[in-house]
């Protein structure tokens, strides 16, 4: 069972082909026989077979909700109520979460199936995965290489076809760097798109929930069950979603917007080059118009994004202070001790990295020359981004200067770590949605993600495009 | 020399009031006073991974009440903020606060001496922000328990300009607050369980000069009396450290309500570095024109607006108005009162007399006070015409309505025979029977002890049960007697 698609595997089951029960059955096999990937925390095993008995009597009911047939992941820093949650962290190890992230319960509530929890990098801070308290996911396509972070698991796991999407979160490139290196597509909507309700907060005016799916057509489907006003979430839109049909229509003119610098810079992969050169020339050939444009804040996304977020992630984690719940030390002999003692043992380097980082830029003395300039760097990518985009429908850039790496190749040095996110964290500063999908493949065979950028709220030209170019 | 000939005070008041919503400032939990330990507690109270914060909107209703009272400008463009620091009864690690936009700004309350005279006490600011859970020490020997029922109630903070210059006028200053947010209803201004809560920041220098002096911060005082006596005590420790060259630390001192003595808590440098940020989980709160324009007219008349009016329109006494106009029940009854008789003064005096003694004697407020304003207006009108004495309406006629009060006072009056004699005939009568019963007297009197006609009086009124109409008694006594 290999489904290409949402809509072939409900194809089969409307034809009584095949039964979510088995459906379901399979993926926990696929899960079992690939538990190296170590891409499942956690497997509801139990659950979601029974949840898939009562979808096939719905089914044959003819009372099935719009994502009956989809087994679906979620990333381990999403709330299900009567659920572990970790966040991948020793912190809230055995954490059992007592309420549902509204998107969770919007899946249920169309009949998706839940199957259990996905590896990530800790808080979701990493762009290899090789950050989580509960070992490296492996990427299935090389296995000696890392599956991109941090919704590493995520994107292995649909790669790896141990469910048929997932969902992860993205707040500086989290779904769509993994989405790239496992070859998948992967969708971060507009800041404000879908609720954060449930979602353990890693830099909160930058995450946003999204969708990691073997196609465009399925990240649709996902999205507009996901996406909506949600009343828990301040910060979320109340602008009313359109449905979303990730589809172009005919005769109509994208005008495409890229960057030719890119085409020249030496610190992107050749093939990567390449496959943006190819898919400029393939849009071209399709009678496309293509735009060229300047981007001239590239040097200034990721100092701004490492400060603002830390500075966002100091403050988030602050609760997890072993008092109420979660992991408090056992050494612990008074107040003091049990907050320096829980959270040293509790969090893993680079999340401590972050919150001294965090902490630092935040404190007196040091906020205007750090987050008060980062701040203002936020609100002229904006702009520019903004201005970019009125002179065009959408901006293509690669995902990655990269494919998929191998383990430890980028540890010792953070800093050429965190340049893996260079074309990813822009829509976070701004807020704008962005799509990965892959494109063509490297020498070793890895798959190469390029990248859509659109206006506010225009998911679906992003999803209708990566459609397009795919086909 | 005494030092207050020497040094002046400066204090400035942090004043914090918990806003009386019924839930909480950013969730639906209830902020019940008194509720059990730990039961008013969502996921988001306590800070649960993934929770956010949903703002009260009666809370930006009653900030911006507040503002309008206090004379301050109203901010359109509000940013929260969050203050971090670590606390066990801070289930977030930050209360979410407001920092470089307070919602109201650059007011002013008057208060007013006992002479009358008024000074203005600026306000810097009032901002929103939620409270923190409570950590008591003191129940159990071993541990530290935290209620987290607290933990995220609405509350405001205003803070003044260092313009009160003693400790009178910190307490005429925290008595108009008190008063002012009853009457808006904003806070209930309890400051012994904590609704109120006062700060205090303290410094002195020599009368005359111009800058400031090291300022002092002292908490933890739970009425105005002990804000008044630690402010009492700071001036005359820190007159001591200038006096004898003592260096005067800018820190935070706890008041100890025992000793009346204020104690080093932390300097300066232990001070938490609260590191502020714009609090990224809500959206700026806009707070429009039309608003504050609906909030503006739906305002209740201020206590120092109606004081005025009943000074300048009613003619009361100054004092009487004062009286009233303390809190808004006592307000609400009196104008009760007004509609049923134009005697304001008459009014005043029956619910500073005999309303008043009641309510202590039974211990009740005003608002559970058995009679409408028309009782009272039927007993002012009763006396005024004549039919009964002051005394009677007071000594008879108000016990008998309040065990019925369904009847009116003037049937009462008839009912019980109270009704004024002022017919002569029948005060001739009393009068000649008291004359003839005291020859004694009657000869003293006439010897020049004219002072004796109030025992007469007395007399006339005894054997006529209260009723004899006091004026035409008088006048038939002096006939009769000097005759």
């Amino acid at each position: 069972m290999n489904y290409a698609s949402l809509d072939a595997i409900r194809t089969d089951l409307a034809a009584g082909k095949v039964s979510v029960t088995s459906l379901t059955e399979f993926y926990l096999r696929q899960i079992k026989e690939n538990k190296d990937i170590n891409a499942f925390l956690e497997v509801f095993a139990e659950e979601a077979l029974q949840s898939a008995r009562l979808i096939d009597q719905k089914i044959a009911e003819g009372k099935a909700g719009k994502l009956a047939g989809l087994v679906i992941g979620i990333k381990d820093n999403i709330c299900f109520k009567g659920h572990k949650v970790t966040a991948s962290s020793k912190i809230l190890e055995n954490f059992e979460s007592q309420y549902s992230a509204t998107v969770v319960e919007r899946l249920l509530a169309e009949d998706a199936i839940i199957i259990g929890r996905l590896n990530c990098d800790e808080f979701a801070m990493g762009s290899s995965n090789e950050k989580s308290a509960y070992g490296p996911v492996l990427n299935p396509l090389d296995k000696t290489r890392v599956p991109g972070g941090s919704s590493g698991g995520s994107a292995a796991a649909v790669a790896a076809n141990l469910c048929h999407a997932t969902l992860g979160s993205d707040t500086g490139g989290s779904i769509r760097q993994p989405a790239a290196f496992c070859g998948t597509v992967g969708l971060k909507p507009t800041y404000g798109r879908v609720s954060r309700w449930g979602l353990i907060a890693y830099a909160s005016s930058f995450d946003q929930i999204g969708p990691i799916t073997r196609c465009a057509e399925d990240a649709a489907a996902i999205y507009s069950v996901i996406a909506g006003f949600d009343p828990n979430d301040a910060t979320s839109s109340s602008k009313p979603l359109k449905p979303c049909k990730a589809k172009i229509e005919e005769n109509k003119v994208l005008k495409v917007a890229y960057l030719p610098d890119l085409l020249q810079n030496e610190s992107i992969k050749k093939e990567v080059r390449d496959a943006y050169q190819n898919a400029l020339n393939t849009l071209k050939e399709r009678g496309h118009e293509l735009v060229e444009a300047r981007f001239d804040y590239f040097d200034y996304l990721v100092p701004a994004y490492y400060v603002l977020t830390t500075a966002e992630a100091s403050s988030n984690l602050s609760r997890f202070d072993g008092i109420r719940y979660g992991r408090r030390s056992p050494n612990a002999v008074d107040l003091d001790s049990a907050y320096k003692k829980s959270r040293s043992e509790g969090f893993g380097r680079e999340v401590k990295n972050r919150i001294m980082l965090g902490t630092f830029v935040l404190s007196a003395g040091f906020y205007d020359a750090y987050y008060g300039k980062a701040q203002k760097v936020r609100r002229k990518v904006t702009d520019a981004m903004n201005d970019l985009l009125s002179g065009c429908d959408l901006l293509l850039i690669p995902t990655t200067p990269d494919t998929a790496f191998r383990f430890g190749e980028n540890s010792d040095d953070p800093i050429k770590m965190y340049l893996q996110d260079i074309f990813t964290v822009q829509a976070n500063i701004t807020g704008h949605p962005a799509i990965s999908f892959p494109f063509g493949n490297d020498e070793k065979g890895l798959p190469i993600g390029l990248q859509a950028v659109g206006k506010y709220f225009e998911e679906d030209l992003l999803l209708g495009f990566s459609a397009m170019l795919k086909a | 020399m005494k030092f207050e000939d020497k040094y002046e005070i400066v204090i400035g008041l942090e004043v914090h009031a918990q806003l009386q919503t019924l839930s909480k400032a950013f969730s639906a939990d209830s902020t019940e006073f008194g509720a059990s330990p730990n039961t008013c507690v969502s996921v988001i109270t306590l800070g649960h991974p993934g929770t956010l914060p949903k703002l009260n909107e009666k809370v930006v209703e009653l900030a911006v009440k507040l503002g309008l009272a206090t004379n301050c400008q109203i901010r359109e463009v509000n940013r929260f903020a969050r203050k971090n620091y670590f606390y066990a009864d801070l289930p977030k690690g930050y209360q979410i606060s407001q920092f470089d936009t307070p919602i109201c700004y650059d007011g002013y309350i008057t208060i007013k001496d006992d002479a009358g005279n008024a000074k203005n006490i600026r306000l810097e600011r009032i901002h929103l922000e939620e409270d923190a859970g409570k950590s008591i020490h003191d129940q159990d020997p071993f541990d530290s328990l935290i209620d987290l029922n607290r933990a995220g109630v609405a509350l405001v903070e205003m803070v003044s300009r260092p313009d009160i210059s003693s400790s009178q006028e910190a307490g005429l200053y925290l008595t108009e607050i008190r008063k002012l947010v009853r009457y808006l209803d904003v806070c209930d201004g309890n400051m012994e369980e904590g609704s109120l809560r006062c700060d205090a920041n303290i410094s002195v220098r020599l009368k005359g000069a111009t800058e400031l002096g090291t300022k002092v911060e002292v908490k933890n005082m739970n009425s105005i009396r002990n804000v008044q006596r630690a402010i009492e005590f700071e001036f005359q420790r820190q007159c001591n450290c200038l006096e004898t060259g003592e260096t005067i630390y800018q820190e935070t001192r706890n008041f100890d309500a025992v000793s009346g003595e204020t104690r080093s808590m932390r300097s300066k440098e232990m001070a938490h570095d609260y590191r502020y940020f714009p609090e990224p989980d809500l959206p700026p709160l806009i707070v429009s024109e039309a608003y504050i324009d609906k909030i503006k007219s739906e305002l209740p008349e201020l206590p120092e607006a109606l004081f005025q009016k009943f000074v300048k329109q009613y003619g009361l006494p100054e004092y009487d108005a004062y009286w009233i106009t303390e809190d808004k029940a006592t307000v609400a009854y009196f104008l009760q009162i007004i509609k049923h008789t134009e005697d304001y003064k008459a009014a005043a005096n029956w619910m500073m007399g005999k309303i008043r003694s009641y309510l202590n004697e039974k211990g009740l407020s005003i608002e559970k006070f058995p009679l409408g304003g028309e009782k009272i207006g039927e007993l002012i009108a009763l006396v005024k015409s004549g039919k009964v004495s002051n005394t009677v309406a007071s000594e008879n006629i108000f016990p008998a309505l309040l065990e019925n009060p369904i009847k009116s006072a003037a049937v009462l009056a008839e009912e019980k025979n109270l009704i004024q004699q002022s017919d002569e005939s029948a005060l001739s009568a009393w009068v000649d029977q008291v004359i003839a019963k005291f020859p004694e007297k009657v000869a003293e009197y006439k010897g020049g002890k004219v002072g004796l006609i109030g025992m007469f009086m007395g007399e006339v009124m005894k054997i006529s049960g209260g009723k004899a109409d006091p004026k035409v008694t008088t006048r038939l006594l002096k006939e009769k007697l000097d005759a």
